[in-house]
């Protein structure tokens, strides 16, 4: 459990970690398009430094990175072996039945791999190096424009910015109670799949006790502050676009300039 | 049972911060049959502690022997499940574990676990029950619609249905009225002295210490600092400040009417009653 890194924040003075959120945010989504345009060796050469710079610039270790992947790692093996097994064309190097192995089923194997990792780390990056409730500041103004439709944007924020923060509290509390039913002589992740199941229901319902308890506490808490979801808020935290801002949204448009390119040349 | 640590180092990792030596080279010796107090500033590592008891942190270097099992580095799963079995450790606000929906078939779980039959654990239950003092009646009722200081001691007899011969505290106390912290207090006290069972107690309340415990351990930045009987404890004051520990009240103003009067009351009183029979004694001369 301590493993999973989603939505873990990695304190830090590095560059990145003092960037705007909406620039950081904009990264992220812009990042996962770019990735696309990625269509030849050199591209995808470029792709990875440009992956590596900004997680060597994050100050975070790589280890951590990797753990990142990890709990992914299935997922993109097999789509990887699907490409590798049943696209043909190209040299083939073995046909058997169904499937074949050939050098453009292996090309577009390492291409979606780079992919899927490259937007791992670049989204894993803005997410250790951003506190969850910057993040959902940054979403709320990019939100913004989307309540001329009636969208309740400040309560959707809200509601994203108190589930972030809540869980590592959760981690934390399904660490705690883990440990509380292992020292009754639990065993986790042993035994037949029905049994394995069987044993997260001592985890399970003291955790959704715990949560739903939490939740009405929270809102009594926020009723008695005062909080009305119809009101027009303020915020406490401000968000100032400085210059390194730009030059971030400069540099990934250098990128998918430099991407574009490259397809162009090649 | 005797507790035996030697050079037990351990780490603690919560998310993906990595806290290195919140144990630092610990050696201990905990008497069979013995009530000890672990004591010390927040963050001192006495949680770790008992974690490393029980088998849940495995020390880094070093290694803890529990009657004959030794829990080190790369200890297999049937020793653990045996020294979980011979250690009974209850957590901090322990009834965040109950789970089930009768009070029955929760204090059931660590029997069951142990490899008890139904029919045992039903019969231990019946049993532990009125050992925290709750009546059967509690048996058949949901955990969820009890008192606070109910639920603390369901979920104590959760742990003590697994029958260890040691039981570890972290703050057993926390949270519950004076009347529950003290109920609680005198159980485990009991226990001690009519089963013989080693009990070792974290807290942050000195009276508690005072009244209850016969030994203390005093753990900063993950090393023992002092092992000793309680009395000897609360004796030099100047040493508890550098640890960051209070003193029992009656030992606080045992010392002030002292420094006040002049008069050196006989002995280090632990409790009122020790005051008032000492202060009586000295009425008299």
């Amino acid at each position: 459990m301590n493993k999973l890194i989603l939505g873990r924040y990695f304190p830090g003075n590095s560059l990145i970690h003092h960037l705007d959120p909406r620039a950081k945010l904009v990264a992220a989504i812009a990042f996962i398009l770019i990735a696309f345009l990625a269509g030849n060796v050199p591209g995808l050469v470029l792709l990875w430094l440009f992956t590596f710079l900004a997680m060597a610039l994050s100050g975070v270790g790589f280890r951590i990175y990797l753990r990142g992947v990890r709990p992914l790692i299935w997922l993109i093996l097999f789509t990887v072996l699907l490409q590798i097994l049943f696209i043909s064309g190209g040299r083939t190097y073995v046909e058997w039945g169904p499937f074949t192995v050939s050098s453009f089923g292996i090309e577009t194997a390492v291409f979606i791999f780079s992919r899927f990792v490259t937007i791992i780390f670049f989204t894993t990056v803005v997410t250790l190096t951003t506190r969850p409730v910057d993040l959902t500041d940054g979403l709320t103004f990019l939100m913004r424009p989307l309540r001329l439709f009636h969208v309740p944007v400040d309560e959707l924020s809200m509601m994203v910015s108190i589930a972030l923060r809540f869980i590592p509290n959760l981690l934390d509390e399904t660490q705690k109670i883990m440990d509380a039913q292992r020292a009754r002589g639990a065993v986790f992740g042993e035994g037949s799949l029905f049994h394995q199941m069987k044993v997260l229901v001592p985890i399970f319902l003291p955790l959704f006790a715990s949560s739903l308890n939490r939740g009405e506490e929270l809102a009594n808490v926020m009723d008695v502050r005062g909080y009305r979801a119809e009101a027009r808020r303020s915020s406490f935290r401000q968000l100032h676009w400085r210059g390194r801002d730009t030059i971030s949204m400069l540099a990934l448009l250098a990128l998918a300039a430099g991407l574009a390119a490259l397809n162009l040349l090649a | 049972m005797e507790i035996k640590l030697s050079g037990v180092t351990a780490d603690y990792q919560i998310g993906p911060i990595r806290s290195p030596l919140v144990l630092d080279h610990i050696n201990l010796t905990v008497a069979s049959g013995s009530f000890t107090a672990v004591v010390g500033p927040t963050g001192a590592g006495k949680s770790s502690l008992m974690k490393v008891l029980n088998g849940l942190i495995l020390p880094e270097e070093g290694q803890a022997v529990i009657g004959q099992l030794v829990v080190r580095k790369g200890a297999d799963k049937k020793t653990l499940k045996a020294v979980r079995k011979r250690v009974g450790l209850v957590f901090q606000f322990p009834e965040s574990q109950i789970f089930a929906e009768t009070v029955e078939k929760d204090i059931c779980f660590g029997p069951l676990n142990f490899g008890a039959t139904a029919e045992e654990a039903c019969t231990i239950a019946a049993d532990v029950i009125g050992q925290v003092g709750l009546d059967r009646t509690f048996l058949s009722k949901s955990p969820f619609s009890l008192s606070g200081g109910q639920k603390r001691r369901v979920a104590i007899a959760g742990i003590l249905a697994c029958r260890p011969d040691i039981l570890l505290l972290d703050e057993p106390c926390a949270g519950l009225d004076p009347d529950g912290q003290s109920e609680i207090l005198n159980l485990l006290t009991r226990w001690n002295r009519d089963y013989g069972m080693t009990i070792v107690l974290v807290t942050h309340d000195m009276d508690r210490v005072a009244r209850y415990a016969q030994q203390a351990v005093v753990l900063v930045k993950g090393k023992i600092v002092f092992h000793d009987s309680v009395r000897r404890l609360f004796t030099d004051p100047a040493r508890l400040k550098d640890w960051d520990l209070d003193l029992p009240e009656a030992r606080r103003f045992q010392l002030k009417l002292e420094k006040h009067s002049g008069v050196a009351l006989p002995g280090v009183c632990l409790t009122e009653e020790e005051l008032a029979e000492a202060l009586i004694k000295v009425g008299r001369v």
